[in-house]
């Protein structure tokens, strides 16, 4: 299942979908909004996607980690809009007959999500400015704004 | 031919509008895309050269031509999960 939802992530459900007698390992994913990034204060994330491409980027992750792993379920929801601190933004789910498949999955899975997919996050610090996250662009271009 | 080109998070913000349009010749690539899209809006330079750019919501490269009519965005730098 491929989701993006601007409601709060409900993990217990995908849970839930993936655990199955032919699973023997189920690996869940959580990223969640970090209050301190070195000495700086985040107030809350926001997040905002293309979302038509977003989600065919998404599919096509699943159905490379299929290809790549034996998997007997694959799931990723994404939460778009405000994200407020130690809630998640993004949730992976996947089960494999043995663990070692669904670890390795899971692990390329959010790091391929990171890379390739459309999804922006921006920064609302706890000094007031915003900041649209983008790395490598953003060493040049910060695009700050002070409210 | 006249294209609309959609923008995203710092992108959208440093141009303040959700898309640009654009006057490409119609062999047009996507690297003179990126080029024509800097010169009319020089704010997005940096970032600009750092963006992929998709046809259709798929990713293409500098070489990549634009078709007539195609959706196209420009992606800079991703930062979901």
């Amino acid at each position: 299942m491929i989701e993006l939802t601007e409601n709060p992530l409900e993990p217990a459900t995908l849970l839930a979908k993936a655990q199955s007698p032919d699973a023997g390992a189920v690996v869940l994913f959580l990223g969640i909004t970090r209050r301190m990034t070195g000495d700086r204060e985040t107030l809350c994330l926001q997040y905002e996607a293309y979302q038509a491409m977003a989600v065919k980027e998404l599919e096509r992750l699943k159905n490379e980690a299929c290809e790549r792993w034996s998997l007997t379920a694959c799931a990723i929801s994404h939460r778009l809009g405000a994200v407020p601190l130690g809630e998640a933004s993004v949730a992976i789910v996947v089960a494999s007959a043995h663990r070692g498949e669904a670890f390795a999955a899971g692990q390329w899975l959010i790091d391929t999500l990171k890379e390739c997919v459309p999804i922006w996050k921006q920064e609302q610090w706890a000094d007031g400015k915003t900041e649209w996250v983008h790395p490598k662009g953003n060493d040049e271009a910060r695009i700050t704004n002070d409210k | 031919m006249r294209v609309y080109v959609k923008l995203f998070a710092g992108a959208r913000e440093l141009v303040g509008q959700e898309s640009v349009a654009l006057e490409l010749p119609a062999s047009a690539t996507v690297g003179l895309l990126r080029e024509r899209l800097t010169e009319a809006h020089p704010e997005l330079r940096s970032l600009a050269n750092h963006a992929m750019f998709a046809i259709e919501a798929t990713y293409c490269d500098n070489e990549t031509p634009i078709p007539e009519n195609a959706e196209i965005a420009c992606i800079p730098p991703v930062s979901g999960g």
